[in-house]
């Protein structure tokens, strides 16, 4: 066996470093240090990210002219595309380590503490094996990978009795879910014999049979109900709401985000040719059913994280919008779009951390005459809002131009319609995004709550988040770096016979 | 008589629609769970079956199988560990319990 493929393996040889640095941390430092270890982690994490890019940028210089490298007889691959996406999921994670740190630290999670940071170190490397995976069957550990780990994350505030549930529902739903997808899987397998995306590309490009429409529609829901798309999403708002807020943050950020990106690689080279025959439309009604509903619903909730868990529903929507087009621009609308949508729902997710670790407060009522007494966090949850709801002088606003217009490039009246029916939803949206907006800046308070000083490492991760809502917007490099990795990867959207 | 693919493919199918029916009906978080493992099993037999009858040529199907009984142990314990705590401060594992959270 040639263990130089390995090599190609760096970002997961890099996490798992990450991973034994913090394991024998916890195992062998005295008691008094242990406590400084979120901030080891989240060093670590930066420091693997930095690396990260500076990989990135100085690609051609390593690898030379190729631009897709594989291991293990193509069932791994990367490109500078592949690590471009892991590295924007590092970002998230490297944010919600610092948002953590208080968390992590207080009385009742201190002998837990480094369960969560080697669950999430773990999660994140099962999602960078789903980004990475050309063979289902690495594909599917990965799925679990990170999806198991997840749950015992959710199930990570023993005291609180809505942790264990969330817990409990996520699991069962997950291993439905999974199971369908298998099934799915199987039916694929014996339709073409293989699990390779490639070959299963060759095989399915003649008549299509109805065997492969049951296939594709269960493999859809498989990955459907990690994105939280609409008819797979019951398990969200109460995942949201019972889990502890830095994993609902890390749920909803960098777990949809790594699905995404998933979604369309093995969509688009393991079924890329029979996209017009069998799954356009079952895409269309997806996102429409996801955008329309997860707004609905968001209309009505009281509960701040299950208001996000039905925002970040419709927001998955959105993100799906960039698959649709089928070109490259919509992949690069669409990591465009993960990037912002990391950095304003951690915003929004970081004050409300804040403020939950204070006074345990999480309804929107108590948000009234925020802006009074703790003035700068009021103005970060405003900023968050806005890009979320995609208001022009914040990042939001171009993720979602976009995508809109990556979409509209495929050209056809059905797209059309689609794209008219997702930008009434922003409308919508922006009623329930002002509502937070009105209730901390507008509506009268009888007792807001107090005024705090919250912790260093809030204040760091809020600073960042609320810097990138600001700025990745206006800095155009941005956009055109990852415009030009895509365009060289055209291999990406569908698998050239060479 | 020939025992041809259809003969597995058919049991499979009734566990996996078996599976389906009980994780909707059952009210015991553990029959949920057994519900499950029956559905999970049923993607087994699909896999070793395809292999055997229409792709006897290699051992992709085999494999994914070992994998995916793995995984599905791995699942069982952890929703397992999950149900222990639900049973430690409900006193019991019906579904009915789980409502705290609702629409």
């Amino acid at each position: 066996m040639d263990y130089s493929q390995f090599l190609v393996m760096k970002q997961e040889i890099g996490l798992l470093v990450v991973f034994l640095l913090v394991f024998f941390y916890d195992l062998f430092m005295p008691q008094g240090s242990r406590k400084s270890l979120p901030g080891f982690t989240a060093c670590c994490m930066t420091v693997l990210t930095v690396l990260g890019f500076f990989a990135c940028a100085c690609c051609p210089f390593f690898l030379g002219s190729s631009q897709e490298v594989s291991a293990f007889g193509g069932m791994y691959e990367t490109s500078p595309v592949i690590s471009a996406i892991k590295n924007i999921l590092n970002i998230g994670a490297v944010i919600v380590l610092i948002q953590s740190v208080k968390w992590a630290n207080n009385q009742n999670m201190h002998m837990r503490r480094g369960e969560f940071y080697m669950l999430l170190l773990v999660t994140l490397f099962g999602m960078y094996l789903m980004i990475s995976a050309r063979h289902f069957l690495l594909f599917v550990i990965g799925l679990e990978c990170a999806s198991l780990p997840l749950a015992a994350m959710v199930a990570l505030d023993k005291q609180r009795y809505e942790s264990q549930e969330a817990a409990v529902k996520y699991i069962l739903t997950a291993v439905f879910s999974s199971a369908v997808f298998m099934m799915g899987l199987s039916f694929v397998y014996g339709l073409t014999g293989s699990l390779y995306f490639h070959k299963i590309y060759m095989a399915i490009a003649g008549p299509n049979s109805t065997l492969l429409i049951v296939a594709l529609a269960f493999v859809m829901a498989g990955v459907g109900f990690k994105l939280s798309l609409v008819p797979f999403h019951l398990w969200t708002a109460d995942v949201y709401q019972g889990a502890p807020t830095s994993v609902t943050s890390y749920l909803s950020v960098i777990s949809k985000g790594a699905t995404a990106f998933a979604f369309l690689v093995i969509f688009f080279q393991a079924f890329g040719c029979v996209y017009h025959q069998v799954w356009e439309w079952m895409l269309y009604a997806l996102i429409i059913l996801t955008i329309t509903l997860g707004n609905l619903f968001a209309l009505r909730q009281r509960d701040m994280k299950r208001f996000l868990a039905f925002s970040s529903v419709s927001q998955a929507g959105y993100i799906m919008l960039g698959i649709i087009g089928n070109n490259t621009m919509g992949v690069a609308a669409l990591m465009y779009y993960i990037l912002v949508y990391i950095f304003s729902n951690l915003a929004a997710f970081g004050v409300i951390g804040a403020i939950e670790n204070a006074t345990g407060k999480v309804s929107m009522d108590d948000y009234r005459g925020l802006s009074k007494t703790n003035p700068r966090l009021a103005f970060a949850m405003m900023l968050a809002m806005f890009s979320l709801a995609g208001i022009p002088p914040f990042a939001g606003f171009f993720s979602k131009f976009f995508i809109f217009t990556s979409a509209i490039n495929a050209g056809t009246t059905a797209i059309y319609v689609l794209v008219l029916i997702a930008l009434i939803n922003t409308i919508i949206s922006l009623y329930y995004y002002l509502l937070v907006v009105k209730a901390m800046y507008i509506s009268p308070d009888e007792c807001p709550v107090q005024h705090f000083k919250s912790s260093c490492s809030e204040r760091l991760a809020l600073g960042l988040t609320v810097a990138g809502i600001m700025f990745i917007g206006l800095v155009s490099p941005i956009y055109n770096w990852l415009l030009n990795l895509t365009s060289d990867a055209p291999g990406l959207l569908t698998w050239f016979v060479q | 008589m020939e025992i041809t693919a259809i003969y597995y493919l058919i049991p499979s199918l009734i566990m996996f629609c078996a599976g389906v029916y009980g994780f909707i009906t059952r009210k015991n978080m553990i029959a949920m769970l057994i519900s499950l493992e029956l559905m999970l099993n049923a993607v087994d037999i699909n896999f070793v079956v395809f292999n055997r009858y229409l792709f006897p040529g290699a051992l992709e199907g085999m494999f994914f199988t070992l994998f995916a009984i793995a995984i599905a142990a791995a699942e069982t314990a952890v929703a397992i560990a999950i149900i222990v705590n639900i049973f430690r401060s409900a006193k019991n594992v019906d579904v009915h319990s789980l409502d705290k959270m609702k629409f």
